[in-house]
């Protein structure tokens, strides 16, 4: 992680700056994206595929806003720090947990956790409480002052 | 324990429930991928296409494109800052701080006293600690939030991190910042 292992090139700069949001919504959406850049499809598929294998591009597809498709909460442990390692696997081990960040806290382990529905989610959050023997505090989104998560990257 | 916030409105229909598990683990990388999609949940590729156009009008998406891994990019410093606001004022200065390009999110969330007095959390970004530290104290003269408890929360290792799934599969990752 870290750096990359290489240095990117400026097609690759562009495609993952300038395609941040609003992917054309038609059939052959990465041509378009060629288009732009100049190069053909093949190009940016293949370009696309190389990053997403190296890590760099977690996937091309739709960013959810919360609680429109299902609910979700953050929730965050104080665990023992002798235990963070092992406490941390078992928030992983659930399918409904999607980030798990070590932070620097009493408050050390934090968490989002997505369900279909409010049960779901409290059950969740129930089992995560009985397995590692620790209180999740959780902390659902009230309110979004933010309109969107993509961010303009600057290259080094 | 805490209140969960409340679902929109369920999003109907069982096509677009299939339609939202088929992409949330990204379009596949293919010259048709709304075709592709189309084939493995039985609609036509016009159908899918109709179906997302109406899914991010309707606001369900934030946005549709290439998710970056910041850390992969050198982005390798986070920090969850969190601020104590008085109730009256969050909205304002959430507004003020969420025009900052390098804040990724901020959200309005319940106080837990005793143990958790901050009721408004910003994402930031940098390629080190000295640079977030910068951007916070570049929002905190911006916004006029001297007075106004806050806390960085850096991040150390990423135990996991994929987006907002429904169903499996997710990657798990333990990675330890340099």
């Amino acid at each position: 992680m870290g750096t990359p292992e290489r240095q990117l090139s400026s097609i690759e700069q562009r495609l993952l700056n300038d395609f941040q949001h609003d992917m054309p919504l038609e059939p052959r959406p990465f041509a378009r994206l060629a288009d732009s850049l100049g190069v053909t499809e093949q190009q940016v598929l293949s370009l696309l595929s190389r990053l997403q294998d190296e890590g760099v591009v977690s996937r091309v597809g739709p960013v959810f806003r919360p609680n429109r498709v299902g609910v979700s909460t953050l929730a965050a442990l104080a665990v023992p720090p002798a235990r963070l390692t092992e406490v941390a696997e078992q928030v992983n081990a659930f399918v409904e947990v999607n980030h798990n960040y070590e932070r620097e806290h009493e408050f050390n382990l934090w968490f989002v956790v997505t369900a279909p529905d409010t049960r779901h989610l409290r059950g969740v959050l129930d089992e995560i409480a009985r397995a590692t023997d620790l209180e999740p505090l959780e902390l659902p989104m009230l309110e979004d002052y933010f309109i969107d998560l993509g961010f303009p990257l600057q290259w080094a | 324990m805490g209140m969960i916030s409340a679902p929109f409105p369920a999003m109907p229909g069982h096509h677009e429930q299939a339609l939202v598990a088929a992409v949330q683990a990204g379009l596949p990388l293919v010259p048709r991928p709304f075709a592709a999609i189309a084939d493995r949940i039985g609609l036509t590729e016009a159908e899918v296409i109709g179906r997302l156009r109406d899914l991010r009008d309707r606001g369900v998406f934030k946005r549709l494109g290439v998710v970056v891994r910041h850390r992969e990019l050198g982005y390798d410093a986070n920090a969850m800052v969190v601020w104590d606001i008085p109730d009256v004022q969050v909205s304002k200065l959430g507004t003020c701080l969420a025009r900052f390009p390098f804040v990724t999110l901020c959200y309005r969330r319940p106080r837990r006293p005793p143990v958790w007095p901050y009721n408004l959390f910003t994402m930031i970004h940098g390629r080190d600690r000295n640079q977030v530290l910068a951007r916070i104290s570049e929002l905190v003269d911006s916004c006029a939030l001297d007075a106004v408890p806050h806390l960085a929360l850096f991040s150390r290792r990423r135990f996991k991190q994929c987006g907002a799934r429904y169903q499996p599969p997710c990657v798990h990752t333990t990675e330890h910042p340099r």
